[in-house]
């Protein structure tokens, strides 16, 4: 038996998880160090993965299966496929730069109780969404899938609503009650989309019989395994509804601003950056593979929500008077972008949606994260509160405009490609959807360029004067995620070789070829 | 002569030759559970008359702990003999039936009971009394409350230690009441079981008019419920002319080998047959707290001490649940047509209602009483599926969610203040910055109820609804996860309250409790953990035991 490198990937976070939380209460600074050293390893892990992957072998590779719960038909059964790899190894990017960023958000206030440890806890429940977030990019078993789709949500939860903003306006107080609305909101949505998602996880299993990923793909594609058009709809709509609130798209979004605004920043990017890929993830897994026909034929109204989510979400970011919330809104209308893309059902949209996953993972670490930074030195997170702070910290100000212009997806910056990707991909099946959706770029232009204008230039508040530049930690945060926006907006190709096979045996699950070019089709 | 013969033979008849009534055949064997469960209550009463009132407390606990131990070990004796499987069969003249779900659900019965048992013993919570270690229970059950009897009794330092053979009493009954083959025998069980558990909700020390009052609801409205069963009883008796589960069953399919002219007159008579059954399955459904039958819940749980509740919660729905299967899958599957339809209302009503009304609570004793409603529809869901992963489906569910109850309720018994336990939600908040671990555990056991995946309240979710899809109840599935979906929204509020909010100054204490409770609360975190990590053993072990004897 080789070695199961997938689920030491998974489990080498959750093994930090208990090592952190069991830290002595006055060690504090030891449990960071340890959660970075876990969170490190894991990179080192995924890298493995990465490398060990052939893009151009089996679909799932490095596979893993044991029996588990045979009453229910659930197996342990893992593998990768390139999607999966791309996102797995984002998620082990992103943590070390998120524990690093959160370094001091979870330093006790005052000396409460002596076994109140929320340090400890705030690192250990960052490992842990860890774990779960990347064992569900690896399970290839439904019903594997469905538990940890659905256990996250607890960790999450308690990040969202035990840990936020120091400096709140209104005080700690109006801060917590805050905290705990966006975290239980957070909560009670995704749990719904989840338990809809669990009727129709029970009913895949009465159709089929077991909950195997590959197994019931086949069966379906040799036609052994019938369902009749209505079921097949109904468990489609069951598993989308779960997904769309994740990711989350228009009109079931309303979770997002309210948890991103209320957590800190490295949370925030925890949430829209990690956690909501597992949603389109799984669209793209299990919604097209077990669901084709009814894929197909839910496909224009998931084109229209999902533009609708690109304007709306751009609109509403234009208008908001709150950095967190700006993001927040600016994150919903990049998940149209997915969303579109995944649906489009073409081979550049599906890779552009994937490679977006992954770009806008990057970029939103990178604006939220400063924008984090922004926020604690003034104890605001106001768009209003701030003025001239490129002249005080011109670091943080320029670094804090590449972000901005990532999001507007800028050429050169990595979001540009995927977008022009996604936006080729919709065009050639779906031209009006397509052009609608390009006015989003344009919104995004607006409300990245408008943000950074009046945050960061201008005359110098006297509030923001004092404002000290990042500092090394900060930098050392920062300056990686820049330079591979930079890399992958100049050559994407690592990506995109990875990903592109997957993407072309997913569009042959659901028998869609790419439309011909005209011309070609002329001759 | 001829004519004074045929006079005399009016009122004479030839005496039957005299014939030896033969001793009725008892399998003391296969009844081992029950038998020493209740020699051990009578042990216990005897120990209560005998022994000096100062050892009382620990001959008690040693005849208890003792007594659940060794009928637990002849569970499992009879299971590894293949009673659950290739022996089962029908004992004691056809009274009781020893079979896979009748010993399952003993086991379960007898575990949940050891570990309630431990909870009943606590006596390191309440703060000593004149010197005297006390626990949950009034100081001497008799006096008045805030009489002078009283406060002499609880100076003398008192114990109603009577509550060991209470329980043991109740447990004996519940070792019956799943496993009763025959009517008179479910009436007497249900008898058995209900009685001492009135009594135990009466003892509460602190609060004693409370418990009392609820002692006296859940005495009439049990009562009440108890006539109906005994009236459906005797109706089905009319209908069918035997007790026996087995004879009734054949008369309820038309598949009776004998008619004799008295069964020929009343066997058509559908009325007979669907009040009977109806009335006899209200007063199960009662038993379970099943909507509309849960008035009595809410009272009940606040009131009683909440040892009690979590036994009772415990254990009394299990066996109830157990009698229940037993009624609808062995005496009336003929029926099914007629009870399934029912039985969906009743079970969509409960799921719902218990859901809707659990989120206007501020007592958690209450609240967890109408989760305990909302758990009763989940599990008639898998009940209804009249299919044999629909029994196994529902044993699981009961052994996964009675030891997540004790639990619960276990630790409700550590939230203390002046007045004893803090049960008001407010009083709860910001309760995991003060002990986090106590915390932690409580939000363990709320993550279970609320079936949140790799806890044991998902797996037994999971397996009851897919036993209600698979027998075609999809629309109960659907409003299922529905209201779980609603019933999440009130656990989590308590995590809330216990995580994300400010502890008030002079909020409640935890305190500290004697390795009993904590072992109570051990053993209930870890089978929540097991089942809900690592379900396969307990379903192949609920699955082996899902198949009743006829």
């Amino acid at each position: 038996m080789s070695f199961p490198l997938l689920t030491a990937t998974a489990a080498l976070p959750a093994i930090g998880a208990i090592a952190t939380a069991a830290v002595p209460a006055a060690r504090r600074t030891a449990a960071k160090w340890l959660a970075l050293l876990f969170s490190l390893a894991t990179l080192a892990l995924a890298i493995t993965v990465l490398v060990r992957f052939d893009p151009d072998g089996d679909r799932y590779q490095l596979t893993e299966s044991h029996s588990w719960i045979a009453d229910f038909g659930v197996r342990y059964e893992l593998g990768v496929d390139g999607i999966a790899v791309a996102l797995i190894a984002l998620t082990a990017l992103l943590i070390p730069f998120i524990v690093l960023a959160g370094w001091h958000d979870a330093d006790p206030l005052e000396t409460g109780s002596k076994r109140w440890r929320p340090t400890q806890g705030f690192f250990a429940l960052i490992l842990a969404v860890e774990a779960m977030v990347i064992i569900s990019f690896e399970a290839t078993d439904v019903f594997l899938f469905y538990i940890f789709f659905e256990a996250m949500l607890i960790p999450m939860y308690f990040l969202i609503g035990g840990f936020g903003d120091r400096a709140h306006k209104d005080g700690e107080e109006k801060a917590a009650t805050q905290r705990s609305y966006a975290a239980v909101k957070f909560l009670l949505y995704n749990l719904a989309g989840g338990l809809i998602m669990l009727a129709a996880v029970i009913g895949l299993y009465v159709v089929a019989g077991n909950f195997s990923l590959t197994e019931i793909a086949q069966a379906r594609a040799n036609g052994e395994l019938e369902m009749a058009t209505s079921t097949e709809r109904w468990l489609f709509l069951g598993f989308f509804f779960a997904f769309a609130v994740k990711a989350p798209l228009w009109p079931l979004h309303t979770w997002l601003p309210n948890a991103m605004q209320e957590s800190t920043a490295p949370v925030a990017v925890l949430i829209t950056a990690v956690v909501d890929k597992v949603g389109t993830f799984a669209m793209l897994r299990f919604c097209l593979q077990l669901f084709p026909e009814a894929s197909k034929w839910a496909t224009p109204v998931i084109m229209v929500l999902a533009v609708i989510s690109i304007i709306y979400g751009a609109l509403l970011a234009v208008g908001q008077r709150d950095i967190k919330r700006l993001i927040a809104y600016a994150s919903i209308s990049h998940f149209g972008f997915i969303v579109m893309g995944i649906f489009a059902m073409t081979s550049q949209g599906q890779s552009g949606a994937t490679l977006y996953m992954v770009n806008h993972g990057i970029s939103t670490a990178v604006l939220m994260l400063i924008a984090g930074f922004l926020i604690s030195r003034r104890g605001s997170r106001l768009i209003a509160d701030f003025g001239g702070v490129q002249k005080v910290a011109p670091v943080l100000a320029g670094t804090f405009l590449i972000g901005g212009l990532a999001t507007l997806s800028l050429p050169g910056l990595a979001p540009f490609v995927s977008e022009f990707l996604v936006l080729v991909g919709t065009f050639t099946r779906y031209p009006v959807i397509g052009i609608v959706a390009t006015f989003g770029i344009v919104l995004a232009a607006l409300y990245t360029l408008v943000l950074y204008q009046r945050t960061m230039t201008g005359p110098v508040k006297p509030e923001v004067a004092e404002m000290p530049d990042l500092r090394v930690r900060e930098i050392a945060v920062v300056a990686p995620l820049v330079v591979l926006l930079v890399f992958l907006g100049v050559y994407p190709k690592p990506v995109t070789d990875i990903v592109n096979p997957a993407v072309k045996q997913t569009l042959s699950d659901v028998q869609k070829k790419d439309p011909q070019p005209e011309v070609e089709a002329a001759k | 002569m001829s004519t004074t013969a045929a006079v005399h033979s009016l009122w004479t008849t030839a005496a039957d030759p005299i014939v030896k009534i033969d001793a009725p055949k008892i399998e003391y064997g296969q009844l081992a559970p029950t038998l020493i469960v209740v020699g051990a209550a009578l042990v216990g009463v005897l120990v209560e008359a005998f022994v000096p009132r100062k050892s009382r407390y620990y001959a008690q606990m040693f005849v208890s702990v003792v007594a659940l131990v060794a009928a637990f070990a002849a569970v499992v004796a009879l299971a590894a003999d293949g009673y659950a499987t290739t022996k089962a069969g029908i004992a004691a003249m056809g009274a009781i039936a020893v079979d896979g779900p009748a010993l399952f659900l003993q086991g379960t019965i007898l575990l949940t009971a050891l570990v309630g048992l431990f909870t009943f013993a606590e006596r390191r919570l309440d703060p000593e009394a004149h010197g005297n270690r006390v626990d949950s229970f009034a100081a001497q059950a008799a006096a008045v409350p805030g009489s002078d009897s009283e406060k002499r009794a609880v100076k003398a330092g008192f114990t109603t230690t009577e509550v060991f053979p209470l329980l043991l009493f109740a447990v004996a009954g519940m070792l019956v009441f799943p496993a009763a083959n025959d009517l008179l025998t479910l009436f007497v069980a249900l008898e058995v079981l209900s009685l001492p558990l009135y009594l135990l909700c009466a003892l509460a020390r602190r609060k004693r008019l409370m418990s009392q009052e609820a002692a006296v609801k859940y005495f009439l409205l049990g009562a009440f419920a108890s006539a109906f069963t005994l009236f459906g009883i005797a109706l089905l008796y009319g209908y069918a002319g035997s007790m026996s589960y087995a004879t009734i069953a054949q008369v309820v399919d038309g598949t009776v080998p004998e008619i004799t002219p008295a069964l020929a007159d009343t066997m058509g008579n559908d009325a007979l047959l669907l009040i009977g059954a109806a009335l006899l399955v209200m007063g199960l459904l009662f038993k379970v707290g099943a909507v509309p039958f849960h008035m009595w819940t809410p009272d009940v749980y606040q009131g009683a001490p909440t040892p009690v509740t979590g036994f009772m919660a415990a254990a009394t729905k299990v066996a109830a649940f157990g009698a229940l299967l037993r009624l609808l899958y062995v005496v009336l599957p003929g029926l099914r047509w007629d009870w399934r339809p029912v039985m969906w209302g009743v079970a969509i009503v409960t799921m719902l209602a218990g859901a809707i009304v659990a989120i206007t609570q501020t007592d958690i004793k209450r609240l967890l009483a109408y989760s305990s409603i909302a758990h009763a529809g989940f599990i008639l869901a898998g009940v209804i599926a009249a299919t044999p992963s629909g029994i196994s489906s529902v044993l699981f569910y009961l052994a996964a969610y009675s030891f997540v109850t004790i639990g619960a309720f276990a630790v409700v018994t550590l939230v203390r203040d002046a007045g004893g336990e803090a049960t008001h939600l407010s009083r709860w908040a910001g309760l995991g910055r003060r002990s986090p671990l106590v915390a932690a555990v409580f939000a363990v056991f709320l993550l279970a109820f609320a079936g949140i995946p790799l806890t044991s309240g998902f797996a037994g979710k999971f397996a009851v609804f897919k036993a209600a899809a698979e027998g075609g109840a999809v629309p109960l599935v659907v409003v299922g996860v529905i209201s779980s979906a609603v019933a999440a929204f009130f656990y989590i509020r308590v995590i809330v309250l216990m995580f994300f909010s400010e502890p008030r100054p002079e909020g409640p204490t935890v305190a500290v409790p004697s390795p009993l409770t904590m072992t109570a609360i051990a053993v209930g975190v870890a089978v929540t953990v097991v089942l809900g990590v690592a379900p396969q053993y307990f379903l192949d072990l609920a699955g082996d035991a899902g198949v009743f004897v006829r």
